[in-house]
Order: structure tokens, then C-alpha cells, then sequence
């Protein structure tokens, strides 16, 4: 077992309150990743977690045990740095077994160990190199074979692919994945890249400012982002936040959007309870459509908009088109030659899939 | 070809030799030019003016067999080993302690490299009184009660040049500690916490992980520290004047004494070249192992 409970975890450097009153909890064989921009505290969490940084109030618990007052050495984690963090005048061999070293492993158990995560992790090679002989993804794999000998009850890593070029990523990142269902460790991930975040994590937590905005599985946070700050985090192109007026008829809510030079859009079959649409009826919202959700060739039933195309972006499997709606830039993904710029044309929206957003709180709209 | 060249690219390419030149000239005629002529001398028979005959090894035998000679030797290897020792390791540590980020550490630092701001002649002036039995910390200690108290260390023959390796050190240690701390703030502090994490205490840390990365600031420390150890002169003749005796006489000392003072050009320069294959002798393998291992990317 090795679940982790972040309970009303604060961190205050003076008055500065970096965190504010985070919760998070997860099970055992879980993948959190703490999505969010650079400055919002994840790396404060993680070094709160693994006892690098004090908690100024609440309470974390590894295991169901209070770790608070616990050094990191007795947390039962490994860690995974930025930066590699690898012991510059040691070889792959001697980084691997240092903490094993320390704990007083036996010889032959240590080098059992070191064999196993080196076959793991395939460097069974460069064993007998020093860190400054290696390239940047190796570096970074000594360091996973270096927490993987502890065998800990949680991994925490720490931007672990920033420092690596991006094709070197992506085969990393497949490479964490697969360790991670080879293992089953409860693993907590920092990225500030939300691509990352959704390929890896099974739950994510998009923070800002010292707060969690959305704690839920990746999927979840995609579809139904908590609100507008999320939404437009979360997904590349971002989703598109469109100002608009509420309407219910017969007690179905339509959401209607200014198109400048077309006629307006009224879109309904929004997935939104009665009485939120009662309590919204007559007010201005903002609709968030993924740039996914629009199509060409939609059903006959489906919901249409006609827009005048600004620029097209041909990106290879698929091509982006903007236009104005609501007053704001909107994307679409469309087929690649599907439409043209500078032309009419007539979009279809899987209006099942719409999110509607407070406009004053921006928060979401159920 | 050079016909070709415009006449401004010709001047690019000689400016920066032309620049050089004088300072070139310089470093050749003083430093190489008179190494030759000073083995040269070393080679004749010269007393109290230059002569430009030959004697072989003459003066090397002379030399080594001079009671004084041995003693500026012996005084050089005592005062080096502790120098180095003590500067090197109480300024490691001084970095160390700084390092664990205390406040006032801008003011400390400045306080600790003051000594080397100073020149050797002044160091020697202020602990030749602070040492002085009559003057000093002996007879402020005498004076606050304990009145049996002895500390007379520069008026005793055999431990006079302790005296100079404590004034020594005092002088340098801010100044191996400023290289260290400069090491250390090059250490990524990630490091230390991915030790932390492994459960190594911080004396280990230091020990096994961050002192061997300050290999670089060691280097330029030991060859530093070195030179200052061996061309020592005026320190030597501000604080002891090689006394009591020729208690505290040091290699750089007899040489002076022996070409300007006793007129045995030909046993000075003889000593001065003795000098310079020590040098030698210590810094160039150091370099070439130091260099050659930086440049197989250690
Ligand atoms: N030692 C510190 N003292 C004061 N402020 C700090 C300290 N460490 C981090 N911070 C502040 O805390 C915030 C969160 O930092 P960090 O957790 O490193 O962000 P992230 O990892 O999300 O980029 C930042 O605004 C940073 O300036
Ligand atoms: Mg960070």
C-alpha cells in the first residue's frame, strides 16, 4: 500500500504564501502529475512531499502515516531531478549504489540490484562511465536506475524531460510510462507541459497560484475543465472560450453567439441541468468548444454555424481555421483542404460536448 | 596572395601581434633571458661582480655544503607542508560554513579576504608585535590575571617559523576560502538534495561528493598557495628578519643575502636555480595530470 494524502498542505515563505490550502489524494499505483505554469508551486509541493521543503500547516501522509516532522531519508521516496542531480565524480555504477552504500546493503545485494535496474533501463554499458561521458537521456535514465534501487513506496520527479531535446522526449516519456505499469509505484510528476500531463498522468492536478483548480483524471479535466483558467491550460490548440447570451426554450438551454457578417448562432442541445439554465436564462455566458468538436460535414441534426474563415493553418494530418465569433478568434480543426480562407462556410458543432463557463467567476456550469 | 589581402585585414591580422609584442619582449628579456643568464652565473666563479668564466658544478658544491643552505631547506619544506595544509583546509572549511547561506555572509567575506588586500611587509610588521612577548598576546594574557602564561614562540630558534606559518596563513586563508565558496556556489544544489534523500548526512555529503567536485578550485589554490609559499621574502624579513639567528632562513632569503650581502654571486644564483627546478619539479607534473584529465572530460 502507498497511497498519498496531501491534507490542507500550506507553504509560506515569510508572508508569502506560496501554497495555499492544497488537498490532493491518491491511491496506491497511482500517476498524479501537478500540471501548471512555472512559479505556481509545484516544485514546493514536491519538495514538501519529500521532506526537502517544511509544511508551514496541514498534513501530508505517505502510506497513511504522518510524514511531516519526517526527515526525506526516512519517507521511503526517491526522487528525480530536473537537472539529473547525478554525482559528477562517480561512475554510472557508484551514483546507482550510493544510497545503498549508505544504507549498508551488502555488496553482492547491490550489485544484484544495480544489474536488474540496469537491464531495466538498458545501460548495462555505461556502467563504468562517468556522468560527464553520457548524453542528456542517459543521464536522465541513471537517475531513474538510481531511484529505482531504492525501491520506495512513492517516486517523485521533478520536470524530469524539460532538459532533453524534443524527439528525446517523447521517447522518455513512453519510456516513464511503461516503467510505471512495470513497477505499479504510486508516482507523483511535476510538468508545467500539459501534453505530458495527459499522456502519462492517471490523475492531474492543474494548479495556479499556489491552488488546485481541477483534481480529476486526464480525460475528465480535458472534457469537463473545472473552469476557464483550466480550460484554456489544458489542450493544444485551447479550447475556445466564446461570450454568449443564455436562452431556454421549452425548457432547453440555447446558447445564442454574435457572428459578425452571418447570421447569428443558436446552438442547442448544451448539457446543462434545468435549473442551472433557469438560473443562467437571459444572462451572458461564455461557451467553451474544444476546436475538435467542429466539423464540416456534420449530421443533419447537428447543430450549424456560419462563419466567414479568416486564415487557415494546414498542420499536416489536419488544418485550423479561424474565424470571429462572440467577439473573440475561434479555431476549428478541420480536414486538411476542407475549407478555404477568406470564404463562407458552414460549420456543424457536437454541441454535446460544449462546457459552459460564469462569466464573472469563470468557474463552470453545470 | 597578400598583394590581394586590402591593406585593413592586413592590420586586423597584425594588430593583435603587434599589441602583444612589447609585453612579450618584456616577459622574454626579464624572465627567460636572465633564467639563462642566472644559470650562467651559477656555472662560473662570480663573487661580488659577474664573471663569465666556468667552474662546472662548483658553486652547487659549495652550496650544499653551507649549514645555512640546509636550514633555509629544511624551514621551506616545514613552513610549505603546514602552509598549504592549514590555508587549504581552513579555508575549505570557512567555505563550507559560509556556504550554509548565513546572513551577514557578504561582510564576512570581506573581512576574510582583507589580509590579502594587504601587502606581506605589513603582515609581517603587525605579527612581529602581536607575537612580541612584550607586546603582544603574551603579555595581554599575562596582564588580564594568568600571569604564568608563555607565548614566546618568535624569540625560540626551533619554533620561530611556526610564527611565519601563522602569519602566513592568516594572510592567505580568505583567499583559499574565496575560491572554495566560489566552487561551491557552482555545485547545483540538487545534488546535495538527492544525497539528503539517500539518507547521507551532510558530513558525508561534503566528504564524498562535494569536496571531490572542487577539484578545480584546488588546482588553482595549490599552485597559488605555492608560489606564495616559495618566493616568501618579505614576510620573512618584516616579521623574523630570518632571525633569531638564522632560525627562520628560507631559500628566497639566503639567495638575497648570498649575491647582495656576503658576495657570492655564483652560490646565489646557484641557490636560485635549485629553487626554480623545485618549482619545477612540484607544478608542472601537477598541471599536466590536472590539465590533461580536464581535457579527457573529467
Ligand atoms: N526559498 C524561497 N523563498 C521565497 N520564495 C520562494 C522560494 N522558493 C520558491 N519561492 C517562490 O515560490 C513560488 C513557487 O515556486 P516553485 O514551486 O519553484 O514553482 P514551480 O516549480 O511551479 O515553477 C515562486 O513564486 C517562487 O518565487
Ligand atoms: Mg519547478
Amino acid at each position: 500500500m502507498s497511497t498519498l494524502e496531501i491534507d490542507r498542505a500550506r507553504k509560506l515563505y515569510g508572508d508569502l504564501e506560496v501554497l495555499k490550502e492544497v488537498s490532493i489524494s491518491i491511491g496506491t499505483g497511482d500517476f498524479l502529475v501537478l500540471l501548471g505554469p512555472s512559479g505556481c508551486g509545484k516544485s514546493t509541493l514536491l519538495n514538501m512531499i519529500a521532506g526537502l521543503e517544511e509544511i508551514s500547516g496541514g498534513e501530508i501522509r505517505i502510506a497513511g502515516k504522518v510524514v511531516n516532522d519526517l526527515s526525506p531519508k526516512d519517507r521511503d521516496i526517491a526522487m528525480v531531478f530536473q537537472s539529473y542531480a547525478l554525482y559528477p565524480t562517480m561512475t554510472v555504477r557508484q551514483n546507482i549504489e550510493f544510497g545503498m552504500k549508505i544504507r549498508g546493503v551488502s555488496r553482492a545485494e547491490r550489485d544484484k540490484a544495480v544489474k536488474t535496474a540496469a537491464d531495466l533501463l538498458q545501460m548495462t554499458h555505461l556502467l563504468d562511465r562517468k556522468p560527464s561521458q553520457l548524453s542528456g537521456g542517459q543521464r536522465q535514465r541513471v537517475a531513474m536506475g538510481r531511484a529505482i534501487v531504492r525501491q520506495p513506496k512513492l517516486f517523485l520527479f521533478d520536470e524530469p524531460l524539460s532538459n532533453l531535446d524534443a524527439k528525446l522526449r517523447v521517447d522518455m516519456r513512453t519510456e516513464i510510462k511503461r516503467l510505471h505499469a512495470r513497477l505499479g509505484t504510486t508516482i507523483v510528476y511535476v510538468t508545467h507541459d500539459q501534453i505530458e500531463a495527459m499522456t502519462l498522468a492517471t490523475r492531474v492536478a492543474v494548479m495556479k497560484d499556489g491552488v488546485v483548480q481541477h483534481l480529476d483524471d486526464p480525460q475528465s479535466v480535458y472534457d469537463r475543465p473545472a473552469n476557464v483558467y483550466v480550460a484554456k491550460f489544458v489542450g493544444s490548440p485551447s479550447m475556445n472560450i466564446i461570450p454568449a447570451k443564455l436562452e431556454v426554450k421549452d425548457g432547453n438551454a440555447i446558447a445564442i453567439i454574435d457572428i459578425p457578417g452571418a447570421a447569428t448562432a443558436q446552438l442547442a442541445g448544451i448539457p446543462v441541468s434545468s435549473q442551472a439554465a433557469a438560473k443562467y436564462a437571459g444572462r451572458g455566458i461564455l461557451v467553451g468548444i474544444r476546436p475538435e468538436l467542429f466539423s464540416v460535414t456534420g449530421a443533419a441534426s447537428a447543430q450549424k454555424l456560419s462563419v466567414n474563415i479568416d486564415v487557415v493553418e494546414p498542420t499536416g494530418p489536419d488544418t485550423l481555421a479561424l474565424f470571429q465569433a462572440g467577439g473573440v478568434e475561434v479555431t476549428a480543426r478541420v480536414p486538411p483542404r476542407a475549407v478555404a480562407a477568406r470564404t463562407p462556410a458552414t460549420l456543424a458543432v457536437d454541441t454535446a460536448k460544449i462546457v459552459l463557463f460564469d462569466a464573472e467567476t469563470e468557474q463552470r456550469i453545470d | 596572395m597578400s598583394r590581394s589581402t586590402p591593406l585593413s585585414n592586413r592590420i586586423e591580422n597584425w594588430l593583435p601581434r603587434l599589441v602583444l609584442a612589447p609585453s612579450l619582449l618584456v616577459v622574454l628579456v626579464a624572465v627567460y633571458l636572465f633564467i639563462c643568464w642566472t644559470g650562467w652565473i651559477s656555472l662560473s666563479s662570480s663573487m661580488i661582480v659577474p664573471k663569465y668564466d666556468f667552474v662546472g658544478l662548483n658553486q652547487y658544491v659549495r652550496l650544499w655544503s653551507t649549514p645555512r643552505w640546509h636550514t633555509a631547506v629544511f624551514n621551506l619544506f616545514v613552513f610549505s607542508t603546514l602552509f598549504l595544509a592549514l590555508t587549504t583546509g581552513l579555508g575549505l572549511l570557512m567555505a563550507i560554513l559560509l556556504d550554509q547561506k548565513i546572513r551577514v555572509e557578504g561582510t564576512l567575506r570581506a573581512i576574510f579576504l582583507y589580509p590579502m588586500a594587504l601587502s606581506f611587509i605589513v603582515t609581517g610588521t603587525a605579527w612581529k608585535w602581536i607575537l612580541n612577548p612584550a607586546l603582544g598576546v603574551q603579555k595581554v594574557v599575562n596582564d588580564l590575571g594568568w600571569t604564568s602564561f608563555v607565548f614566546d614562540w618568535i624569540a625560540q630558534p626551533t619554533f620561530a617559523i611556526y610564527c611565519v606559518v601563522i602569519a602566513a596563513v592568516w594572510q592567505s586563508t580568505g583567499f583559499a576560502m574565496a575560491i572554495f565558496l566560489a566552487g561551491l556556489r557552482g555545485i547545483d544544489n540538487s545534488v546535495i538534495k538527492a544525497a539528503q534523500i539517500e539518507g547521507a548526512s551532510l558530513p558525508r555529503i561534503y566528504r564524498t561528493i562535494v569536496v571531490p567536485m572542487l577539484r578545480p578550485a584546488f588546482l588553482s589554490v595549490i599552485v597559488l598557495l605555492s608560489y606564495i609559499a616559495i618566493k616568501s621574502f618579505d614576510l620573512i624579513l618584516a616579521l623574523t628578519n630570518t632571525g633569531p639567528g638564522s632560525a627562520t632562513e628560507m631559500p628566497s632569503t639566503f639567495m638575497y643575502s648570498a649575491t647582495f650581502r656576503r658576495d657570492q654571486m655564483g652560490v646565489g644564483a646557484a641557490s636560485a636555480m635549485m629553487m626554480l627546478m623545485t618549482v619545477a619539479a612540484i607544478i608542472v607534473p601537477y598541471l599536466y595530470s590536472e590539465l590533461k584529465e580536464s581535457r579527457d572530460g573529467h
